[in-house]
């Protein structure tokens, strides 16, 4: 019994630890990308609120709780009130498996720095995330306003077809480490990180995972010359906050598979295990940044054909390829 | 530890709500819905049954009416578009031409 | 004890959503009833020891097919076109359709009561499943003893793409 309840009371600790530090980084994550982006342009970026603007996520959000919250006269009233939170939630829970750090032992009894390791862990994420994609198609739908409901269209196709490249892209590493739990896949990475088996599978996923969450150069569900702001246009207020929060947290959802499956997770010399996830993490958004900052945006033929006609056929030949490669080697 | 039969009981509440609903809608997507439906249903007695017998073989079904399913709304859904495009409707009592 | 709680929550929700699916006017609220009643199925899957089901039945149902569904009601903007006549082609059809449906359940209740689950018992109980791992045993018999239901079922999914591209493709001439 007291073991129920030991067991029960540090999942609490774990989720609610993971929950605010990631709704923390979700907030500076909007900070770190405005002072990226301005420094490659040679702005300063945000400098009035706190030292170098450390306080605007806070100056934001209490901004955006106390706009006025508006519900179209035409809206179809409930979908337009769930879909912000079908859009946040999965984004969010796809965290409860991912490793942040080794076992560590507090008086006695060890602590896995996961929330929960589960057998089929990667297909849970995949499954997560592809609930959210209802979020978007719903809050384009149910604006009943003509660039909402094409910027939900646009952005839910292109989350479907780059959802495959990414679920086959991370095949490759699957069948490496003959495992869909995340914590054994960062196990089998203690020597070689799966970067250097995988390089192809790495650039597929890499590509897919910048238009799986929507960012430029895919950013053509929120083109705002074309489409006023995509499927958030009719929403203000906390509402729209959640939406940009699910975006951030997608973000940082692919941010961190990309850490676990391709740079070994938590594993690195000297420093903490969790401070390395941090700083490989932090890496692979600086690297969104940078992107964002640097290409123009795409047509939305371009992307279509790119996604369906180069990146998939690029991902099955990188699995037949490694399994002709394990086969050989045995 | 919840006796199977609920489970069993529960899967056949599932279809027969899916079989009354294609009785009941004259929308050709809620027909469709509700045949979604009852393929769940399937599914879940398949999942059922492969659990009391402790083997895989319904589970490996479920797969495949996993398919059978997603190419069966890919195929009706194309078909629900093409009547829409002629008809403009997708009443299936307005869809009658091959009546007469 | 959590269990049987679980089953009951998510089996209330799995019927109540299904009612919905049936009986709501707009079919974009069936789409998401039905997606809620996937994802409920979803959670009793995994109460039965089917996790790669449970998985695949969110990413593949919820996450593909009804997608599909509601790309389709949005593009026909159905709910203004075809507003459901309000009186029955044929008479009496809802109510003998309910009534035939509550016959139907209760042959299946009848059956279900009083034939006792029975059969032999295979290898793969939860804890032999737990060693292997539930996802690598669906691999493992997929590639082996249904090797030809799966290409089989692979040639389906390639003819439904072919047959769904042509019938909703646009006419070129015109």
């Amino acid at each position: 019994m007291l073991d129920v309840i030991l067991f029960t009371f540090i999942a609490i600790i774990k989720i609610s630890i993971v929950f605010g530090l990631l709704l923390l980084t979700i907030a500076y994550l909007i900070w770190i990308e405005r002072k990226v982006m301005a420094h490659m342009q040679v702005r300063l970026g945000p400098m009035r609120v706190g030292w170098h603007g450390l306080l605007q996520p806070l100056a934001d959000g209490i901004k955006l709780l106390f706009k006025e919250d508006i519900v179209p006269y035409k809206a179809s009233k409930v979908l337009f009130i769930m879909a912000p939170v079908i859009a946040i939630v999965p984004a969010l829970m796809s965290f409860a498996v991912i490793p942040f750090g080794n076992k560590i032992t507090i008086s006695g009894y060890s602590i896995d720095m996961v929330i929960t390791d589960i057998n089929i862990g990667i297909l849970f994420i995949l499954a997560v995330t592809s609930v959210g994609v209802y979020g978007i198609i719903l809050a384009g739908w149910s604006s009943s306003n003509k660039y909402s409901l094409l910027g939900g269209l646009r952005s839910s196709a292109q989350m479907i077809s780059y959802e495959l490249s990414i679920g086959l892209s991370l095949i490759g590493v699957l069948m490496i480490t003959q495992s869909l739990s995340l914590v054994d896949i960062v196990n089998a990475q203690s020597k070689w990180w799966f970067v250097l088996f995988q390089p192809i599978g790495f650039m597929v996923y890499a590509i897919s995972a910048v238009a799986e969450v929507n960012r430029c150069p895919f950013d053509l569900p929120e083109a705002e010359s074309e489409l006023v702001a995509g499927y958030h246009t009719e929403y203000s207020s906390m509402k729209f906050s959640l939406f940009f929060m699910a975006e951030y947290a997608n973000i940082l959802t692919v941010s961190a598979i990309a850490v676990t499956f391709f740079f070994g997770g938590w594993r690195g010399p000297f420093l903490p295990p969790v401070i390395w996830f941090l700083i490989k993490m932090f890496l692979c958004i600086f690297f969104f940044v940078w992107i964002r900052s640097t290409y123009p945006r795409f047509r939305y033929d371009q992307l279509m054909n790119f996604g369906w006609k180069f990146l998939l056929p690029v991902a099955l030949a990188n699995i037949i390829v490694t399994g002709l490669v394990i086969v050989l080697i045995g | 530890m919840i006796p199977l039969t609920w489970y069993l009981i529960l899967s056949g509440a599932l279809f027969t709500i899916g079989a009354t609903g294609v009785l009941i809608r004259r929308n050709a997507l809620v027909i469709l819905m509700c045949i979604e439906l009852m393929l769940n249903a399937v599914n879940l007695a398949f999942v059922t049954f492969s659990r009391h017998h402790d083997s895989m073989d319904g589970q490996i079904f479920v797969f495949f009416i996993m398919t059978v399913a997603a190419a069966e709304a890919a195929v009706g859904l194309a078909i629900i578009v093409a009547v829409f495009k002629n008809k403009a409707t997708v009443n299936v009592d307005k869809i009658n031409l091959m009546k007469w | 004890m959590l269990e049987s709680l679980l089953f009951i929550i998510m089996g209330l929700i799995v019927i109540t959503c299904a009612i919905g699916v049936v009986f709501q006017k707009n079919p974009i609220y069936s789409a998401v009833f039905l997606i809620q009643t996937m994802v409920s199925l979803a959670v009793l899957y995994i109460l039965l020891h089917a996790q790669f089901v449970a998985a695949v039945q969110v990413m593949v149902y919820a996450g593909a097919v009804m997608v599909l569904f509601v790309f389709v009601i949005m593009l026909l903007n159905v709910q203004r076109a075809d507003q459901e006549l309000g009186k029955d082609r044929l008479i009496f059809q809802k109510v003998s359709a309910i009534f035939l449906g509550l016959l139907l359940f209760a042959v299946i209740g009848i059956v279900t009561v009083r034939s006792v689950l029975q059969g032999t018992k295979g290898e793969y109980t939860p804890e032999h499943m737990n060693e292997i791992g539930n996802t690598q045993l669906v691999g493992k018999l997929l590639f082996t003893d249904y090797v030809f239901p799966f290409e089989i079922a692979s040639i389906l999914l390639f003819a439904a793409i072919i047959g769904a591209i042509i019938l909703a493709k646009k006419e070129l001439k015109e």
